[in-house]
């Protein structure tokens, strides 16, 4: 079911979290609320499931108000970074806690229970462990659990708080493609809050950039890597080379072939792989030398040094080649080289 | 593991071992201070106790405790025990739900206040109920005049005991709580479950064995509370003594057969409390 925020704002104490939200999330989508730690992510996505009150504004869940709602009324699944498992039940029993404490005339009879709690407990492939509690499970396991739990009372939104933060990288990555296809299957409507931008970029359908309790752009992923809308995203989103043209560096990036396409804005921001590295033949005139270079498996990401007078800016630049080509190159450490930036993004 | 460095490794962490250890001396003195002390101190009084108590028979032990007397005051520390534990439970739980759920301005302050009765002389803790509702207090002219009784009176008493035991569940509660923090209530919640469910369904469970342990040191105190309770209670026979005041009441009358066989049942009391405590750490620790 679709979310609709109006003019969310949430003040603790002097400290403003969250400043006029607005945001639409359709039906079906798979949302990433990403920002660094402190941006109001988690206090937006608390406030949508009723666990905490906004200053002002208005939650609707499909169109009805919500915003007065009790969180036990909402009818979200919320899905806790630290699992929240109840400690002194077993997993069958903590998955059908949300339809026993259902009220006596919509509660389902022990066999419906039953059959239900298996058949989620099927869906997160973890059925085998119905009698275990959740001391005995790994981080992995108990975020399942922790999602067929929420799952157990057919919310009308899910709602995950940093939901693999807890877990170590490489079950971090199978929950991630696990959750991506779960929710093809399910197509509820989920939120998740992450503060890992890889991890947002693979897994949602939406992301939505937070920082300092305002939204700076929501998109496709493929919206926000290629336009970020300002500086912010475009440095919080991948990797970025940062020129500042009031540092004098135009005549650099002129030869760099910059702004052969026009400038349009006083910062250029350029992705590692909009970098060209071509290997100089006479070593005269070169833009830059090669200080490093790592092998991140497909490719290497290398670090170069500005040649030239111009000392008062002299960050490392980082390029990044595919391995082969790099290869091709046959470059080491102290090579000075030529470069080519094919793409930069401006910003004022 | 081949059999050549075999010994070489045990070598190596006996010598580990022998590096972090205290010479043997350290470690026997130690023990010897610590057995001595506690026989000094606590295996030989109590000895002492039930040795007094039966000192001229079952019989006269038996008789010294079924006295009226005696047994009045063993009825008044089981009636202060029933008001002033259930009382206190009810108000250790909420105290700390309010500290560890809520924030509130003067919420450390609160956190200190609670401690009070530990840190201020029983002696005081009395004084303050004598010079509110004493003949002389705040309100005893009020008290006077509708015929309502609190010093010298079992009210006074309960009151006195309640103020000292106070405390302890809260203690017990309040770090665990502290620790377990507020998401299993707030999933419980989530998934539709009421607030009044939530506290039977997920956080009882979870508080019982610290609640049951802070229970069990309130009660303990609530029956050998001696200080607060000497102050306020004017000492009336048969009326207002509980155990620990018949006890020093019959001391000074030289019957010792009846302060130690009364001194016998606290005796028994503390060693009950020290057992069931020992169970339920042990409980606590296995879970």
């Amino acid at each position: 079911m679709s979310i609709l925020l109006t003019d969310i704002s949430k003040n603790f104490g002097a400290f403003a979290a969250l400043n006029h939200i607005n945001l639409e999330v359709p039906e079906g989508e798979l949302v990433a609320l990403l920002g660094p730690s402190g941006c109001g992510k988690t206090t937006l996505l608390r406030i949508i499931a009723g666990l905490e009150h906004t200053d002002q504004g208005h939650i609707l869940i499909n169109g009805d108000d919500k915003t007065d709602q009790n969180v036990s009324q909402r009818g979200i699944g919320f899905v806790f970074q630290h699992y929240a498992l109840f400690r002194h039940m077993t997993v069958f029993e903590n998955v059908a806690f949300g339809l026993r404490v259902k009220p006596k005339r919509d509660r389902p009879s022990n066999e419906i229970i039953t059959k239900k709690v298996h058949a989620l407990l099927d869906l997160v492939q973890l059925d085998w462990l119905h009698n275990r509690y959740p001391d005995q499970l790994s981080g992995g396991q108990r975020q399942r659990i922790a999602l067929a739990r929420a799952l157990a009372v057919e919310p009308s939104v899910l709602l995950l708080d940093e939901p693999f933060g807890a877990l170590d990288a490489s079950v971090r990555k199978d929950l991630r493609q696990w959750l991506r296809n779960l929710h093809h299957e399910l197509n509820v409507t989920s939120i998740f809050v992450t503060h890992d931008q890889e991890e947002a970029m693979e897994v949602a359908s939406q992301v939505v950039v937070l920082n300092h309790g305002k939204i700076e752009q929501q998109g496709t992923p493929s919206d926000i890597y290629d336009h970020p809308a300002n500086a912010f995203v475009s440095r919080f989103i991948g990797q970025t080379n940062v020129f500042d043209l009031e540092n004098h560096e135009s005549d650099w990036l002129q030869s760099a072939g910059l702004l052969s396409q026009g400038q349009k804005g006083k910062i250029a921001h350029v992705r590692p792989h909009d970098i060209i590295i071509e290997k100089s033949i006479n070593n005269a005139n070169t833009l830059a030398t090669l200080k490093d270079w790592q092998h991140l498996g497909a490719l290497i990401r290398i670090e170069l040094v500005k040649n030239g007078a111009n000392k008062s800016s002299d960050a490392s630049i980082f390029a990044e080649l595919p391995n082969d080509q790099f290869k091709d190159l046959k470059l080491v450490r102290g090579d000075k080289v030529n470069l080519k930036i094919r793409h930069a993004h401006w910003f004022h | 593991m081949n059999a050549i460095t075999q010994p070489l490794y045990k070598d190596k962490i006996v010598a580990q071992k022998r590096a972090l250890q205290d010479p043997n001396w350290v470690k026997w003195s130690l023990i010897v201070i610590t057995i001595s002390f506690i026989t000094l101190f606590i295996c030989i009084p109590l000895g002492l106790v039930i040795f007094q108590a039966f000192s001229k028979g079952l019989t006269a032990y038996w008789s010294a405790l079924s006295q009226p007397d005696t047994l009045s005051a063993i009825k008044l520390t089981l009636i202060v025990a029933l008001v002033t534990v259930p009382l206190n439970t009810i108000f250790g739980v909420s105290a700390a739900w309010a500290i560890t759920r809520f924030d509130f301005k003067g919420k450390s302050f609160l956190t200190t206040l609670i401690d009070l009765p530990f840190s201020v002389s029983p002696v005081i803790s009395g004084l303050i109920f004598v010079l509110l509702f004493g003949a002389q207090g705040w309100f005893g002219e009020w008290l006077m005049e509708h015929d309502v009784k609190i010093i010298f009176a079992v009210p006074g008493i309960v009151l006195a005991t309640l103020f000292i035991t106070f405390p302890f569940v809260a203690r017990q509660l309040i770090p665990l709580m502290q620790e377990m923090g507020n998401q299993e209530e707030e999933a419980a919640l989530s998934l539709g479950a009421s607030g009044w469910k939530t506290f039977w369904a997920i956080t009882v469970p979870n508080i019982k064995w610290a609640l049951l342990y802070g229970v069990l040191l309130c009660n303990a105190r609530a029956m050998g509370e001696f200080g607060a309770v000497s102050v306020v209670s004017g000492h009336i026979r048969g009326l207002t003594n509980t155990l620990p005041l018949h006890v020093e009441v019959s001391y000074n009358d030289y019957d010792v057969v009846g302060a130690f066989a009364s001194a016998s049942i606290l005796a028994a009391l503390a060693i009950v409390t020290l057992i069931l405590k020992t169970a339920l750490e042990w409980k606590q620790s296995n879970r």
